[in-house]
């Protein structure tokens, strides 16, 4: 006699436990009752729990019973032929959804040829122990799992084509990459995720070995021709948007190209590219700092227009400009209007991306690194047959990491490119390795991939062979041109009178607490007062009071608020975040209070 | 230039040549007047910390007594906890005994805290009687070199309301006012009875270095361990800092800073100078008491308003500063950085006048 529990509510006993969930779950599958119905058998109290609530993750599984699994060659016959399709299957009874709870009381097995008659459940792949982004790595059943977890997260960043109408499209911060390929080695989910139409990567040779030291810690060394034959080529797109607002009072901006007496006006240079309605020209060449979209915004505080200017020269001038690090293109103008019927102009720029030193690469092991060199062909090492690499890859990247996979694939790569069909190298269902190897000893090759190579510059021999092969590399987001950045002048922070932060903001490099010790257990204090000066400024003190005061530039003379006529005020240099610390305690109810002594 | 005592001797036994090298090099091994010396400690300390493993908090070996080193012993000790999260001595016998193995287990036996429950045979609540019978393990026994008598009497001084007899390897506590619950409470009681050895003293374990034994404890009980006369008094010594800083004095506890902190530092590879820890050290132990560095000990003892508030908890200090009227003297280095004045370390220590000639 057991408790019966129906969505956590008790409803009743049933007399014979394991015949009513035999009955249950054969009414089930048979499609008497809902397949969205899951049930278990809890041994240690005695209950039956049946559950159809929602927020339940469940997974289907191929129902087993007596030892063969239920789905059939004809099924699957039929379902290549498209007669019959997944929910068919469902239907008939052949596949079924559980919950984590009825999972505990299932027998499920893995790969087909380990079933037994005790056996309830058989995966449907093997490959649904990992996720979709993990199942994209080849040959992942070879690695440790953490680079598995690497090389996933890795493989988000890879720059291909992400949408094929991109050219419409006006994504913040696209990359395109030029020649795309489909991997020579890929796994199943390459293909169902659709990743051989927009693949993420091309497929490159590789030679493991170092290279005058031009591949230390995890750099590679690239070929310089490969670069200029197109190889990682990608453009990089970036639209800006301006928009012609509306004020109160019926003014607004004006789109076009701004008059010389415009406040804040810049160079003349600037607008050269704009067309006589204030919009740049499609195809220009522009340059950072250039205007795409003329614009002029009234003044900011409108009682000072009609109190004392009027016209153009009140204006402000608010375009939009480019921010770039090269040269860029103007690719497209979209001129529109928004939801409040302001004119909307959207200009996207595109800039070509040529690989360069610091540009960052990976291949789909987490083996991620940045370009060292980039080598002339002619002096990068060549094999008997001629083959030059595209990427030289240390060595000493794979043992400490331990990443198999990295060698397999290198392999797999030569083996597919030689016989000219790609390999499946899905993990737990691929081409192993042993067939590989004999398959590359066929082709003329010593099976371990090694090659005897030549230095490009001497043209000797090296006195180890190398192991050359084909890989799938992927050009990362991360490029130098969009990271790189430098300041000797530039904005300061309003309040604090210190130089902005960040790169956007054109901002300076922190000088922090750690560095500062630094430069107290070198002495070297002078400079170190140098080094925290960008908000010195100069504070007219009250000697009487100790407090800070006015100083008034027209009469030269300074006042303090508190003591008046008695004041008697000196001229202290202090940093501006030290008079803003004053204030703070005075907000505080504390008076700090200066004393002044002359210099001893 | 006085030369300390050790090199004054050697100094004197030198020819001219070598004297003048001697001294010269002396000079040169001085610290410059202005050098930072606090800061280079703090960084020398704090840059092998990084590199210190965090999760080597406590290692469990097989006969070793488990304490807690690397990182978190290193903040132990700097932070002058009042106990060590495994307190531990190191015993160090007279040449006498050290060099027997006999003897320094026979002492070690004698140092370990012997409870009830340690020569337990079997605990037996006799509810018709109202009795407990402790039947105590006779091997134990003979190991722990002790007898029933002795269990009892020590029962009897804990216990001095309850009736105790015993007979052969039993003993009969009769609970006076013998209720079932009393009956079982005793029964816990009588379990953490001290019968011998030295109170807080949990394991031991004896180890050869060398060729003389020593003793290893897993807890702390310096002024004990000191009274026994097989013990070497001048070379024994705990890991509780405070426990030597009340029986030895301010001076040994310098040197267990020193000692514990350089030992724990040894122990993962890092090599610091002593010197930067004899800072801390000094530091530490100035005032006569063991100050840990966080603020409420070495930071607080500051003198300036704007650097304590620079270093956690600022209101507290500007509000105290403010009832208390204090003055800054800006005498130091982080004020100085924070008002954009040349701090008095380094070259921004000195002050040269050139004094012009009258012509």
């Amino acid at each position: 006699m057991s408790d019966l529990f129906f969505n956590g509510v008790f409803i009743g006993t049933v007399k014979n436990s394991l015949r009513f969930i035999k009955k249950i779950k054969k009414e089930r599958r048979e499609g008497n009752l809902s397949y969205l119905m899951n049930l278990m058998y809890d041994e240690k109290h005695d209950n039956v729990i049946i559950t159809t609530e929602k927020g339940r993750a469940r997974r289907p599984l191929i129902i087993v019973e007596n030892g063969k699994p239920k789905l059939t060659k004809e099924y699957i016959k039929k379902l290549k032929n498209g007669e019959i399709t997944w929910n068919n299957l469902v239907k008939e009874g052949v596949i079924e959804y559980l919950d984590a709870s009825e999972e505990e009381n299932s027998k499920i097995v893995i790969n087909e040829d380990e079933l037994t008659e005790e056996h309830t459940h058989l995966e449907i792949s093997s490959l649904i122990i990992l996720g979709n982004q993990a199942s994209m790595v080849p040959y992942a059943e070879h690695n440790t799992a953490t680079r598995d977890i690497y090389g996933s997260k890795l493989l988000k960043q890879g720059l291909g084509i992400y949408a094929s109408n991109y050219l419409i499209r006006s994504d913040t911060d696209s990359n395109i990459l030029h020649y795309v390929q489909k991997p020579l080695v890929d796994t199943i989910m390459w293909k169902l995720m659709n990743y051989d139409i927009h693949p993420i990567g091309c497929n490159v040779i590789i030679a493991i070995m170092t290279w005058d030291g031009y591949n230390i810690e995890d750099a590679i060394v690239i070929n310089k021709s490969s670069i200029e034959r197109g190889m990682y080529r990608s453009t990089y797109f970036r639209p800006y948007k301006s928009e012609e607002l509306r004020y109160a009072g019926g003014i607004k901006d004006l789109i076009c190209i701004p008059e010389k007496e415009v406040k804040g006006y810049r160079m003349e240079k600037v607008y050269v590219h704009l067309e006589d309605d204030g919009i740049i020209n499609p195809e220009a060449n522009i340059m950072i700092g250039d205007v795409l979209v003329g614009k002029t915004s009234p003044p900011r505080f409108l009682a000072s227009l009609e109190e004392f200017r009027v016209g153009v020269e009140a204006r402000r001038e608010t375009s939009t400009t480019v921010k770039l690090q090269g040269n860029g293109v103007v690719d497209s103008v979209m001129i529109s209007e928004s939801s409040e019927g302001n004119k909307i102009i959207k200009t996207k720029v595109r800039e070509q991306r040529i690989p360069e030193i610091g540009d960052k690469f990976s291949s789909r092991y987490g083996q991620k690194g940045v370009i060292g060199m980039i080598v002339p062909h002619e002096s990068m090492p060549f094999t008997a047959s001629g083959i030059t690499p595209d990427i030289i890859f240390s060595p000493f990247s794979i043992p400490p990491r331990m990443t198999f996979a990295q060698v397999i694939e290198c392999l797999a790569g030569k083996v597919a490119a030689l016989r000219g069909t790609p390999i499946n190298g899905t993990p737990f269902n691929n081409e192993n390795e042993t067939d590989l190897r004999k398959e590359l000893l066929k082709l003329g090759f010593k099976d371990n991939g090694s090659e005897t190579m030549y230095d490009g510059r001497t043209g000797k021999e090296y006195k180890a062979r190398i192991m050359t092969g084909n890989m799938f590399y992927m050009k990362l987001r991360m490029m130098v041109s969009s990271k790189m950045q430098s300041r000797a002048r530039g904005p300061l922070a309003l309040l604090t009178r210190q130089p902005t932060e960040g790169k956007a903001k054109e901002g300076g490099l922190r000088l922090g607490e750690m560095e500062k010790d630094c430069l107290i257990s070198h002495g070297a204090t002078l400079f170190l007062k140098e080094r925290f000066d960008s908000d010195k400024s100069v504070m007219p003190v009250c000697k009487r009071c100790g407090t800070i005061a006015i100083f008034n530039k027209f009469k030269n003379k300074g006042l303090c608020p508190i003591c008046g006529e008695k004041s008697e005020i000196t001229l202290i240099e202090m940093s501006y975040a030290f008079k803003l610390l004053l204030d703070e305690l005075k907000s505080l109810c504390i008076y700090p209070k200066l004393h002044i002594k002359p210099k001893s | 230039m006085k030369l300390p005592k050790k090199l004054q001797d050697k100094y004197e036994s030198l020819n001219e040549k070598d004297r003048k090298k001697l001294l010269r090099n002396y000079e040169e091994s001085l610290v410059a007047p202005g050098e930072a010396v606090g800061v280079v400690a703090g960084q020398s300390i704090g840059e092998p910390g990084t590199q210190m493993i965090l999760r080597t908090h406590k290692f469990a070996g097989v006969t070793e007594i488990i304490i807690s080193k690397g990182l978190p012993r290193l903040i132990e000790i700097f932070d002058a906890r009042k106990t060590p999260s495994t307190p531990s001595m190191t015993i160090y016998l007279k040449k006498d005994v050290s060099s027997d193995e006999k003897k320094v287990r026979e002492t070690a036996t004698k140092i370990l805290e012997l409870k009830v429950k340690d020569v337990l045979e079997k605990l037996i609540v006799d509810l018709l009687n109202k009795t407990v019978k402790i039947y105590l393990d006779k091997t134990s026994l003979k190991k722990f070199m002790i007898n029933t008598k002795k269990v009892s009497e020590m029962l009897k001084k804990s216990m001095k309301k309850e009736e105790i007899t015993y007979e052969g390897n039993v003993i009969n506590i009769k609970s006076k006012d013998a209720n079932i619950k009393n009956l079982y409470k005793l029964r816990v009681k009588v379990k953490d009875v001290y019968t011998q050895g030295i109170p807080k003293i949990e394991q031991i374990l004896p180890v050869k270095k060398g060729n003389e034994w020593i003793i290893k404890t897993f807890g702390s009980n310096l002024k004990e361990i000191l009274k026994i006369p097989e013990v070497d008094t001048t070379r024994t010594f705990t890991n509780d800092l405070f426990e030597i800083l009340n029986i030895l004095g301010v001076e040994a506890a310098r040197n267990a800073v020193i000692n514990e902190s350089l030992m724990t530092l040894k122990e993962q590879g890092l090599s610091v100078d002593v010197r930067h820890l004899m800072l801390v050290a000094d530091i530490m132990t100035a005032d006569g008491t063991l100050r840990g560095v966080n603020r409420y000990g070495v930071t607080k003892g500051k003198k300036s308003v704007l650097a304590r508030a620079s270093f956690e908890v600022a209101l507290k200090h500007l509000f105290n500063a403010a009832v208390h009227r204090e003055i800054d003297e800006l005498k130091s280095i982080v004020e100085n950085v924070m008002i954009n004045q040349p701090a008095p370390v380094g070259t921004g220590m000195l002050k040269l006048v050139v004094k012009h000639d009258k012509k």
